[in-house]
This record gives structure tokens, sequence and C-alpha cells, in this order.
């Protein structure tokens, strides 16, 4: 059997078991709490274990190991600033908004404003970055069928990115938070199990000692001139060959990475699945162990590819290295059980990566149409007006059309390098969200037009500052390769727009009187004791 | 509309309780200056990772170097936060966020 045919049938056990898993939460799923929230009836571990299965995308999987492959130590520079991200989150952020909010980001945020500006504000935002974070995965999906199947052609990829689109529509609009965030542990489960198993295989084969390793990386795939720099920064991010804005670029970058997670949207409403602030506490202290853990592993995954597959034949296979995580478990497998070793372990490695991107974009999904629905449907269109019935209907609705668009847009996409998305995800978020929740959980002066100027500020500047960056025009590896308007010289805006976000949020909460004293005493008792926090569903 | 206002006074009341002032001191103590060291020591290695290349390429034990130490120490340290985090929440934040609720709850009811 090939590992092709293998591949296909861990993949479709794998989506079979969360199709059943769909069709139990959907018989489950009544309220709107249950649908936003999953009843808010998950413990801590498991909901600690979606945390994972949200953020571990197939660009952490994949990504990490792959840019690790091909340029040796910076992409270990990814995976800490992905993880140190989770301690802002865990002191700042995910108790106090489990205990304020309800179904969204916008709800803590509208929580002594004006609603109707702020949500539509926060719902704009919670969109941009969920679309931008959703483009990248699906474009990725296309790209990955080809490499792990064999398959070429655009129609090949395409159907894929169709396949992949639909299954997701499916998790959020009939199994809402409940089928989602059971879809999440299953996949956050299988992808710590395979990398665990390559990771022990590629360290057995070495002895165990990671100096071994690390020393047969450098040799097989460091520049030749100087393999040893291969274990330490610099090929990637900020090469010397960069200059100074290369450097300025690498901060830039570390910036967004390190403040943009507890600005995600997917990420934060898993904050309110759990039935109070401490067990959001716990659950983040799970993801914390869980994707430590992970990202230690794609580093071992790295090296291994470097050091047993050799940079030549990664890059061959994909100019980002994206399979140097499959190609590796081929390699080890071969080598320690013979070919039919290696055909499992591909096959292996390949379902998982697919069972990967599935679950993060239905999660992207769900918190796109979750703030659509909530939002700007329930709290901006119908003032508030809307029955629960009609929010749920309309929030099923949008994921459907939401999942449309990114099928259409995953399409158009395909074979542009739309890798800078998932940064400019994590930029956006930085900018606009992190500034908003910050102030209004911390800042007592803190006001609508203030709300307001943070998101959009930091929202349009980042955008704007990557259309004129290198990563869109002028240059070889840009969008538009042939015109040249990028006057701003960073490929990551954040060192710009996350002051300019946090800035504008202080002009606008200065220049207007609006303040309720009342209402900040509220938010503030409240999320710091928990009194009227929402409460778990019974059923 | 009087609960509304009925329960705002509440509010407005606890926040000024010694007690409330007490828990919210010893969560932004504890919080606020332990943020700036965790973003302080992340920058510092980024900007080492930037600027001192040559210091992060000595090899410590084989070929395990500065670097590949120091981007593990973030591990540690992150892990280390988190634990000691949740510590001092169960223990110094958790007992009187209850009995300031339960002592709320009992009010607007």
């Amino acid at each position: 059997m090939s590992s092709t045919t293998l591949g296909m049938i861990l993949f479709l056990t794998f989506v079979a078991a969360t199709l059943g898993i769909t069709y139990w939460a959907s018989r489950q799923t009544k309220t709107a709490a249950d649908y936003y929230a999953g009843g808010r009836s998950f413990s801590g571990v498991q909901n600690g274990l979606a945390i994972g299965g949200d953020y571990m995308s197939a660009a952490s999987f994949l990504g990490i190991a792959g840019i690790i492959a091909l340029s040796g130590y910076d992409g270990f520079l990814y995976s800490i600033g992905f993880l140190v991200a989770w301690l802002v989150a865990l002191l700042l952020v995910a108790e106090l908004m489990r205990n304020s909010g309800k179904f969204t980001m916008a709800d803590v945020l509208a929580f002594r404003m004006s609603p109707r500006p702020v949500r539509t504000a926060a719902g704009v935002s919670t969109i941009v970055v969920s679309i931008f974070y959703l483009l990248a995965q699906m474009v990725g999906a296309g790209a990955l069928v080809g490499l792990l199947l064999g398959i070429t052609g655009e129609a090949a990829k395409a159907w894929t990115i169709v396949g992949v689109g639909a299954l997701m529509i499916v998790y959020v609009v009939f199994g809402g938070m409940k089928g989602t965030t059971w879809v999440q542990i299953v996949k956050a489960v299988l992808l710590m199990g395979g990398a665990a198993l390559v990771t022990v295989l590629v360290l057995g084969k070495f002895g165990f000692n990671l100096s071994a390793l690390l020393g047969q990386a450098a040799s097989v795939s460091g520049p030749e001139a100087n393999p040893q720099s291969f274990l330490s920064p610099g090929l990637k991010y900020g090469t010397e060959a960069q200059g100074l804005a290369g450097k300025i670029d690498l901060i830039s970058l570390g910036l967004a990475l390190v403040l943009g997670t507890a600005g995600l949207p997917h990420i934060l409403i898993r904050f309110y699945t759990v039935p109070t602030a401490k067990d959001a506490r716990k659950s983040v202290l799970w993801g914390i162990g869980i994707i430590g853990v992970f990202y230690l592993l794609t580093l071992v995954l790295g090296f291994g590819a470097a050091a047993l597959v050799g940079r030549e034949a990664i890059a061959a296979g994909d100019a980002a290295g994206n399979t140097a995580a499959p190609m590796l478990a081929q390699a080890i497998g071969q080598e320690i059980f013979g070919d039919v070793g290696g055909t499992l372990l591909l096959a292996l490695i390949g379902s998982v990566a697919f069972a990967t991107i599935l679950a993060v974009v239905a999660g992207l999904t769900l918190a796109s149409s979750s703030s659509f629905a909530h939002d700007l449907y329930a709290h901006v269109f119908k003032r508030g007006q809307a029955s629960e019935r009609q929010e749920v209907v309309v929030a099923r609705i949008s994921a459907l059309v939401i999942g449309a668009v990114a099928i259409g847009l995953g399409i158009l996409a395909q074979g542009q390098n739309v890798a800078f998305l998932v940064a400019l995800a994590f930029a956006v978020a930085a900018s606009g969200n992190l500034p908003a929740i910050l102030y209004s959980l911390f800042w007592k002066r803190f006001n609508t037009a203030g709300a307001v100027a943070a998101i959009y500020g930091g929202l349009v500047s980042a955008l704007l500052l990557v259309i004129f960056s290198p990563v869109v025009s002028g240059g070889p590896t840009a969008l538009f390769k042939t015109a040249d308007f990028a006057w701003f010289p960073l490929s990551n805006p954040g060192i710009v727009s996350i002051p300019l976000g946090f800035l504008c949020g202080w002009i606008g909460t200065v220049l207007s009187k609006e303040y309720n004293a009342a209402k900040y005493a509220e938010i503030e008792v409240r999320s710091l004791t928990g009194v009227g926090a929402e409460k778990a569903s019974e059923h | 509309m009087t609960t509304k206002e009925h329960d705002a006074s509440v509010y407005e009341h606890m926040q000024e309780s010694s007690e409330f002032q007490d828990l919210k001191r010893r969560f932004r103590r504890w919080t606020f200056p332990m943020t700036v060291a965790f973003l302080a020591w992340y920058l510092l290695y980024v900007l080492l990772s930037g600027w001192a290349r040559g210091f992060m390429a000595v090899e410590l034990v084989g070929h395990i170097n500065i670097g590949l130490v120091l981007g593990l120490l973030q591990f540690v340290s992150t892990f280390l936060i988190a634990w000691a985090y949740s510590r001092h929440a169960e223990k110094k934040l958790d007992p009187i966020a209850d009995k300031l609720r339960h002592q709320v709850e009992e009010k607007t009811k």
C-alpha cells in the first residue's frame, strides 16, 4: 500500500470521527451559550488541549520545522515569541476577560462604552484578523496536498481547498463551539503524539545526544563557508546583508509575535468555554505546557530534518520548507523500520498535518462568525433586540458565508506567497485589539472614543504599512513583483503600529469627556472577583 | 431601572472598600512588574539575536551554544512564571476574590 493511500485512510478516519463528534455536539447545542461557548462546561484540561489545538497551526508545525530545517536557529526565534506571548494572556487577560465578557472580544470592550461604535470596530477587527489567518491556512492546505499526496495541478489544489472549507463549515455550523472544541482536542492529542513519536525516533538515532544531532545538522545543511552559523541566529531574519533595517524588522516581528496572541479573537473566545475564571487560568497553564513542549519537539524535528534529509532535498520539495517534517518522518521511519515504516510514518504525519489545518480553520471561522452575529447583527443592526434564536441562526449563516468567502479567496490566492498573512494577523491583533483590551480592563479613564481610535488606529496603520512594505511590492518575492511602491522598509509593521495603536487609544480617550465611574467600578469589581460572571449552562 | 442603580452603588461601594483595594493591589503588584520583566527578558533575547551573534555562537558543550541555551531558558522562564502566577493567584488572590464575590452576591440578590 502506498503512503498516499494509507495517509488518505488515516485522514478519512479522522474526518469520520470528527463528523461523529460534530453530530453529537449538534444535538447538545440548543442555546446561544451552547453555540458560542460550548455551554461553558469544558474543564480546564480540556480547554487547555483545545487552546493548543487552536494555536498549533500548520504554520507552526510545518512552518517552524521548515524554517529550522532550511535556516537553522532562526526558526527557534519564532517559536519563542509564540510561547512567551502566552504569559501576557495568562497574567493580564484570560481570567479578567472570562469574568467580564460573554461570547466575543467585544463584550469586554462594550461593557462600559457606547456599544454600537465599539462593537462595530471590534467586529470589523475580529473578522479582518480571522480572515487573514484563515486565508494563509487555506492556501497552505492547497500547497500541502500537492506535496503530500504527490498531486500536482491547480484543479487538485482548488478541490482540496473546497474540501477543507466544506468540512470546516460543517464543523462550525452544526457543531458550534462544542463540536469545534472537541475537534481541537482530538487534533491536539494526535499532533502531540505524532510529533513526539518522530522526535523520540530522531533523538534515539543520535543516542539522545542533542549536540551530535546539531553537529550533523550543521555539517549537512549549514552554509558551506561557515556550517556552524546554522546553529546561531542570522541566516534568515536580519541577515548581515539586510543591514540595520533587517535587524529592526526582526525586533518588529518579535514584538508582534509576543503581543499578538492575547489579541487574537479565536484565542480569546476560548476563555469563555470554561465555567469559571479559575478554570480559564488552569486552561492557559495547560495550554502553555502543551504548546511549550510542542515547540521543543519542533526544534528537534527541524534540526532532525536538516541532519537526516538535508537542506537541498527539503528546499527541492518546497521552497519554504513546509515538507521538512513529513520528509523527516519518512526518512527516519525507513531507516529504522524499513520501507513499510517510512510509508507508515509519512502517512501518519501527513494526515496529522491535514487534521491540524482543518481544526485551525474551524476555530477561525467560529470566531469570525460569532463576532458577526453577536456584535454586528445582534447589537449593531438590531440594537440588542435580536432573540437568542435569531442570533444563533445568523451565526450559522455567517459561518457558511465566511467559509465560502475563505474558499473563494483561498483558490484565488493559490500559488501566491501569503505566509506574511499570519505575521500580519498577529501585528493587527497586537496593534488594535490588545491596546483596546488592556485599556478597558486597567485604565479607569478609557472611553468609547479611545476604544474606537485604538482599534481602527492599530488596524489601519498595520494594514497600510504592510501595503507599502517590501512584502507587497518592489522585489522578487513580493506579491506584486512588477510594481514598486514600497517606501516602508520593514516587512513587519509591529514596531510602528503597536505603539501607534496604544497612542491612538490614549489620544482618543483624552479628547473625549465621556467617563462613567459607576460602570468602571462594575467592570473592575466583576473582573477581579467574578461577581455576575456568566455561568456554565445546565444540561 | 432601580435594580440597576442599586447594583451600581453596590459595585462602587465594593470598589472603595479596603479589602477590594487590597485585592487589586495584590493582583497588580505581582502581574505588572512581572509583565515588564518577562517582556524585557524576551526583548533582550531578540536584541542579542540581532546584534550579538558572535556571543550567541559561543559553544558551551559540544555544539550547544549560548544562543540555544538562552532560547531554552526562555522556555524555562515561561514555565516558571506561569507556575508562580498560579500559586500566587491561588494563595493570595482567590480567597479574597471568593469572599468579596459572596458579599456582593448577597447584596444584589
